[in-house]
C-alpha cells in the first residue's frame, strides 16, 4: 500500500509537471489552431534562464533558500514570457494568414533552431541546477509506512496548483480572459467587437510560456540534470496530455497531464511484474495518444462542438 | 534518365575505388616527419566530461614525449575530433581520421558503444586503435587492430560483487542500469553473475535509458524490494539525479557504481546526496606513489583541475602507443600492432599494464568511496593470481571511512575475484 501511494506521488509530481506544459499547448491551440512545436524548447529555455539568473546573481553559491527559489521563478517566468511572444511576433503572426500546414512547419523549425542555437552556443553536456530546497541533504517527510513525500516535491504541488488557479481566474474573471475566449471562438468577429486580437494573441503566448518555464524551474528542484534537449521528449509528451484531456480545453490540460505523469510511473513501477520493462514508459505515453485519437478524438474532456480557452 | 543512372553509378565507383587508394596509401605512413595520431571523443555531447578528460590526459602525454625529444627523433601530433558521443558520428570522424588525416593509429573512445561503433572502421583500414577506458569485452573482440589499457567489465562487476558481500556483507542487492547502453548492461549482468555465485541474491532489476530524468517510479520499486545496496553502473548525468532522487525516497542503501561516475559534473548534481556510496575506478588521486602523485601534480598545473581516471587512461593510452612505436622502430601498421601486442608490465599512472591475447589491460581496481564531495580510496582489488601492484591505500582516509561505515572488514583487503 505504501509503495502504491508513493508511485501515486512520484507519478502525479512528474504529471504536474506535464500539466503545466500542457497548458501552453492548449491555450495557443485554442486560440490559433496551431500546435506550437516550439513549446517544449520554451520549458527549456525557462529552465537554462533560471539556471543563469541563479549564476548571475550568486544564488547558487547562497544555498538552499526559498527566497532565492521565488526570485529565480518569477525571473524565469518573465523571460520566458518574452520569449514566447518574440516567437509569436516573428515567426507565427507573419505566417497566420497562411495555411496550417504552413504555421505547423515553422513551429518545427522555431523548435529545431531554439535547441540547436542553445546547443551551439552552450553545449548539450547536462547542466546541475541549484539546490534551493536542500534536496540533497534532507530527508522527507514520513507519511505512513515507507511513503514518504519531498520538500521538492510538496513545492511542485503547491506552486503548480496555484498557478492553474490563477489561470483559472485570468481566464475567468478578468477582462483579457474574457478577450481571450472571445478570440478562440471568432477571431474575426473578435476583432469586429473592437478587441485588440494581436495583443490578446501575444498574452496567450506570454502566459503559456511563463507557464512552461514555472515547469522547468520546479522540476529542476527535483531533477537538476538540465540540458539543452530536455524540452523535446518532455514537451512531446505535454502535448500527448493535451491531446489526452481534449486539446483547446484547460481542465483537461490539467487532467491529461496528470494521467500521463501516473501511467507513466506506474509503467516503471509495477510493469515488470507483467514482463513490461521500464523502458516502455515512453511508448505507454505515446500509445495513449495513439489510442485518444482513434476512439476518441476531442479526449477525455473536450466535445465535439469544442468549447476552446 | 537510365544512361544518367548508370553514368552517376559508375562515378561513384570510380570515387570510391579512389578513396581505397588513398585509405592504402595512407596507412603505411612516412618515416620522416611528425607521427600523426587520431584521437576521436564526446567533447560537446552528454558525455563531453569524459572525452575531455582523456583529451587532456594524451595532450599532456604527448607534450611530454615531444619535450624529451619525441619517439626516435619524431614528434608526436595528435588530430582530435568531436563525435558528440553518438555511435554513427564515431565512425563517420574516424573514417575521416583514417582517410583525410592518415592517422598510423587512433587513441578513443570512452563509452564502449561510440568504441564498438568506431572499431570496425579502424580493423578494416587495419589501423591500430587503443581505447583508453572502453570496458565492454566485445570492443577488442572487433579484431587484432583493436586494443585497451583498461580493465574489462567482467572483472569491474565481479569488483563491485565481491566488495559488497565481503567488505559490506550485503545479502540482497537490486540494480538499476542504463538499458541502452553496453557498457551499462555489461556490468549488471557481470556484477549479477558475481553476486550470485557469492551466494548474494538479486532482489531488483530496474533499468532506465540515458536522457531520463525521473527515475523516483524504479526507486520506489526497489526500495519495496529492501536491498542491502544497489547497483548503478551508470554514466554521471543520470547517477547525480538518481543519487538525489534516492535521498528525497528516503532509501538509506548505499549506491555501487563504476567508473562511469568519475566525472567532476557528478557532484554538481548529487551534492551531498552522493555520501556513502561506493564505485570501482582505475586509479586513486590518494596514491602516495611518486609517480602518481607527479601526474597529478602536472595535471593540475596544467588544466587547473585534478586528473578523473579517464584523463589517466587517456595519458596511459598515450604513452603505451609511444613505447610500442619506439619498439617496433617504424610506425608501419603490422609491425606497430604486433608491438603493442607485446606490452608487457608497462609502468602507467593506472597501474603496470601488460596487454594479454585478446588485447585487453590486465590490471588491479580500486574502490572509492564517495564523501565530501570526493573520491576517497577504500580498497584495492586485483585480478587471480596477480600481485597488488598500484594504488597503496592512504592509510588515514581509508581507515577512518573503513571504521566509519563498513562492518567489520574482513582484515584481507585484496580480495581477488573468482574465476
Amino acid at each position: 500500500m505504501d509503495t502504491f501511494v508513493q508511485q501515486l506521488i512520484n507519478g502525479l509530481n512528474v504529471g504536474a509537471i506535464y500539466a503545466l506544459i500542457a497548458l501552453g499547448y492548449t491555450m495557443v491551440y485554442g486560440i490559433l489552431r496551431l500546435i506550437n512545436f516550439a513549446h517544449g524548447d520554451v520549458y527549456m529555455v525557462g529552465a537554462f534562464t533560471g539556471y543563469f539568473i541563479a549564476l548571475q546573481l550568486g544564488l547558487a553559491a547562497g544555498g538552499p533558500s526559498l527566497v532565492s527559489l521565488t526570485i529565480v521563478l518569477l525571473g524565469s517566468m518573465f523571460v520566458a514570457a518574452v520569449v514566447g511572444m518574440i516567437i509569436e511576433r516573428f515567426a507565427y503572426r507573419p505566417v497566420r494568414k497562411y495555411s496550417r500546414m504552413t504555421t505547423l512547419i515553422m513551429a518545427i523549425g522555431v523548435s529545431l533552431l531554439i535547441e540547436n542555437l542553445f546547443v551551439a552556443r552552450i553545449g548539450a553536456a547536462p547542466r546541475a541546477f541549484p539546490d534551493f530546497l536542500g534536496s540533497q541533504s534532507q530527508l522527507p517527510y514520513r507519511l505512513f509506512g515507507n511513503a514518504a513525500i519531498s520538500k521538492a516535491q510538496i513545492i511542485i504541488f503547491l506552486v503548480s496548483i496555484a498557478l492553474m488557479v490563477l489561470l483559472q481566474w485570468i481566464v475567468f474573471k478578468t477582462k483579457v480572459g474574457t478577450a481571450m475566449r472571445a478570440v478562440s471562438f471568432n477571431l474575426n468577429s473578435a476583432k469586429l467587437m473592437g478587441i485588440n486580437t494581436d495583443l490578446i494573441i501575444s498574452l496567450t503566448f506570454a502566459i503559456g510560456s511563463a507557464l512552461a518555464a514555472a515547469g522547468g524551474v520546479l522540476t529542476a528542484q527535483y531533477n537538476p540534470n538540465i540540458d539543452p534537449l530536455m524540452g523535446i521528449l518532455t514537451g512531446l509528451k505535454a502535448f500527448v496530455a493535451a491531446v489526452l484531456g481534449g486539446i483547446g480545453n484547460i481542465p483537461g490540460a490539467v487532467l491529461g497531464g496528470l494521467l500521463i505523469g501516473a501511467a507513466e510511473t506506474f509503467v516503471v513501477g509495477y510493469g515488470y511484474h507483467i514482463g513490461i520493462a521500464s523502458t516502455y514508459r515512453d511508448a505507454v505515453a505515446f500509445a495513449i495518444l495513439i489510442l485518444v485519437l482513434l476512439l476518441r478524438p476531442s479526449g477525455l474532456l473536450g466535445s465535439t462542438v469544442q468549447e476552446k480557452v | 534518365m537510365k544512361r544518367t543512372l548508370f553514368a552517376l553509378l559508375l562515378i561513384t565507383t570510380l570515387l570510391i575505388g579512389f578513396a581505397c587508394e588513398r585509405r592504402g596509401a595512407g596507412n603505411n605512413g612516412g618515416s620522416t616527419g611528425p607521427i600523426v595520431v587520431g584521437y576521436y571523443g564526446d567533447l560537446s555531447g552528454r558525455t563531453s566530461s569524459f572525452g575531455q578528460s582523456t583529451k587532456n590526459g594524451a595532450e599532456m602525454a604527448a607534450d611530454e614525449i615531444n619535450k624529451a625529444g619525441g619517439i626516435n627523433g619524431r614528434t608526436v601530433q595528435i588530430v582530435t575530433e568531436d563525435d558528440q558521443g553518438e555511435p554513427n558520428k564515431a565512425a563517420t570522424v574516424v573514417t575521416k581520421l583514417i582517410n583525410q588525416d592518415k592517422v598510423i593509429a587512433l587513441l578513443g573512445e570512452v563509452a564502449s558503444s561510440n568504441s564498438l561503433a568506431a572499431a570496425p572502421k579502424a580493423q578494416e583500414a587495419k589501423v591500430p586503435m587503443i581505447s583508453p577506458s572502453s570496458t565492454n569485452p566485445q570492443v577488442t573482440q572487433v579484431g587484432d587492430y583493436i586494443f585497451r589499457v583498461c580493465f574489462i567489465d567482467p572483472f569491474q562487476g565481479e569488483v563491485m560483487a565481491k566488495f559488497s558481500a565481503n567488505n559490506l556483507h550485503a545479502k540482497k542487492a537490486a540494480i538499476l542500469y542504463d538499458f541502452n547502453s553496453d557498457y551499462s548492461r555489461g556490468l549488471y549482468q557481470f556484477f549479477k553473475r558475481s553476486f550470485t555465485s557469492l551466494g548474494g541474491q538479486i532482489v531488483s532489476e530496474q533499468s532506465y535509458t540515458q536522457g531520463d530524468r525521473d527515475f523516483s517510479g524504479q526507486l520506489t520499486a526497489i526500495r519495496a524490494a529492501n536491498p542491502d545496496v544497489i547497483y548503478v553502473p551508470g554514466y554521471y548525468g543520470e547517477v547525480g539525479v538518481i543519487s538525489n532522487q534516492k535521498k528525497q525516497l528516503g532509501i538509506k542503501a548505499p549506491l555501487l557504481g563504476g567508473d562511469g561516475w568519475d566525472a567532476p559534473q557528478l557532484w554538481q548534481l548529487g551534492g551531498s546526496s552522493l555520501d556513502g556510496n561506493y564505485i570501482s575506478n582505475h586509479y586513486s588521486v590518494d596514491d602516495p606513489s611518486p609517480a602518481i602523485q607527479k601526474f597529478v601534480a602536472d595535471y593540475k598545473a596544467r588544466y587547473n583541475i585534478l586528473p578523473d581516471a579517464l584523463a589517466a587512461l587517456g595519458y596511459d593510452a598515450m604513452k603505451v602507443l609511444a613505447d610500442a612505436i619506439k619498439r617496433a622502430g617504424t610506425t608501419e601498421n603490422v609491425k606497430l600492432r604486433d608491438a603493442i601486442a607485446q606490452t608487457q608490465n608497462f609502468q602507467g599512472v593506472t597501474g603496470r599494464i601488460s596487454i594479454d591475447k585478446d588485447r585487453n589491460a590486465v590490471k588491479p581496481a580500486v574502490v572509492l568511496k564517495l564523501q565530501n564531495m570526493k573520491f576517497v580510496y577504500e580498497t584495492t582489488i586485483s585480478p587471480e593470481g596477480t600481485p597488488v601492484t598500484s594504488a597503496s591505500p592512504n592509510t588515514g582516509t581509508s581507515s577512518a571511512s573503513t571504521g566509519t561505515t563498513a562492518p567489520p572488514a574482513p582484515p584481507t583487503k585484496a580480495a581477488s575475484p573468482a574465476q
